[in-house]
């Protein structure tokens, strides 16, 4: 039944796929990406990886769509014509796909335990994390603590995407600066999407402090929450207008959340450096070795998700201020 | 007993809702204008949303499982006709007549009084 399942999600992966090349219209092609994004999640989810499907879903689907768009209303939304001749493009895909094709049957079969991938590491992971951490979701172990050198990398990652996201279009342009409206720029003639947006927008923030503090049991973590809160907070810019959601997060918090997160996980590793353990080990942090790891794990989490967090939302914020300007 | 009887009721409730989806899908596909296409679709909002959450509330008993599915009902109830609102006020905004489906009806039917 799951295989069904799993095959109808990736035809109509396929298809939305091919739709968003075929498509003119930019405004549509953003619209199918981001159910791509949607169905790519629940394709995750099949495939037991929640803790990805949430990411997906949060920053595929929803934020990623909502800063398309702000991009398309700068840069109009049809295709420009294309000019010369196809050929070299569709010989190079061509050729791509016949080389994809050929690895896949070197791939081991979907759920196959002998995959190397499954023999490899994962298991000594799998037995030693409720010896060292001593928490349900191994993802979060493997993510923060094992692997804690590869999420310090994305993290700074994600700071050095915003910084240059930032340096790019937080440059005021030439000439003197336009006219901001008076009128605040949110939703005037939407009544019912503002109240019913303002009745859950706590929700969506509590449910993703749920998913920061709960990455341990559950599902989740900093990558995860950080989307959903940024969600809600442009979900609020949407309602009420930009200046609006800027007054009640100012761009001085989003820039410390992006430092700060940054700042907060190295930080952890330097302590660790200095109470005489490796960099990142997380276990000298407390008396008990256990409860050093997961001190360690529910700090370094709340970096990334400030991190996350206060980049997608500068991020957002440089493409809506563009707007009022020529 | 009453296990059977609940598990009849919520399987009757699925298939209906199953039939509310495939109903607003056929109309979503079949209708002639913009709005009426979006009043097809907001059946799967609503109707299938309540029918088949219902549903699969009974299957799951009084278990957490059932206040999830009862968040995530109230979720959709709440954002689906909101989001169908917001849509059709959009288009209207934009400059799309209501009414511009009347002459199609009427060309297709033959006169309508």
């Amino acid at each position: 039944m799951i295989y069904v399942f799993a095959l109808f999600l990736l035809t109509l992966l396929v298809i939305t796929a091919v739709a968003i090349v075929r498509t003119t219209n930019l405004f549509v092609a953003v619209m199918l990406t981001s159910i791509f994004s949607l169905l790519m999640a629940a394709n995750f989810f099949i495939l037991d990886a929640a803790d990805v499907a949430l990411t997906e879903a949060a920053v595929g689907a929803g934020v990623t769509t909502v800063i398309f768009l702000s991009a398309l209303a700068l840069a109009g939304d049809v295709e420009q014509p294309r000019l010369g001749s196809r050929l070299l493009p569709l010989g190079t895909v061509g050729v791509l796909a016949v080389l994809i094709i050929y690895a896949t049957f070197d791939k081991p079969r979907l759920g196959d335990p002998d995959a190397p991938v499954h023999q490899h590491v994962a298991p000594w992971y799998l037995e030693k994390t409720p010896e060292y951490m001593d928490i349900p979701n191994v993802v979060t172990a493997v993510l923060s603590s094992f692997r804690g050198y590869d999420t310090l990398g994305e993290v700074f990652v994600v700071f050095a995407a915003c910084i240059g996201v930032l340096f790019i279009l937080g440059v005021r342009p030439p000439g003197p600066a336009a006219e901001l409206p008076a009128e605040p720029s949110g939703l005037r003639h939407h009544l019912i999407p503002q109240v019913v947006g303002r009745l859950l927008v706590p929700f969506i923030v509590l449910f993703g402090l749920y998913v920061q503090f709960h990455g341990e049991y559950g599902p989740g973590g900093g990558f995860q929450a950080g989307a959903i809160i940024a969600t809600g907070v442009i979900l609020y810019a949407l309602l009420e207008g930009e200046a609006e959601a800027l007054r009640a997060v100012p761009r001085s918090v989003l820039l410390g959340l992006v430092v700060g997160g940054a700042l907060l996980f190295g930080a952890v590793g330097v302590v660790c450096m200095l109470m005489g353990g490796a960099f990142l080990d997380y276990s000298v942090l407390a008396a008990d070795p256990v409860f050093g790891q997961q001190m360690g794990i529910i700090v370094i989490e709340a970096g990334v998700g400030m991190a996350v967090c206060g980049a997608l939302l500068s991020i957002f914020h440089a493409f809506a201020a563009r707007e009022g300007r020529p | 007993m009453i296990d059977v009887v609940l598990d009849v009721i919520s399987w009757v409730l699925l298939a209906l809702g199953g039939a509310c989806v495939l109903i607003g899908g056929i109309g979503g596909l079949r209708l002639p204008n913009f709005y009426t296409r979006i009043h097809a679709a907001s059946l799967t909002d609503t109707m299938a949303t309540l029918l088949i959450f219902t549903g699969m509330m009974l299957q799951s008993g009084f278990s957490l499982p059932t206040m999830k599915l009862f968040a995530i009902m109230l979720f959709l109830l709440l954002t689906g006709p909101t989001a169908t609102y917001a849509l059709a006020n959009a288009a209207l905004l934009s400059g799309m007549k209501p009414d511009s489906g009347v002459e199609r009806d009427r060309g297709a039917s033959g006169g309508v009084q």
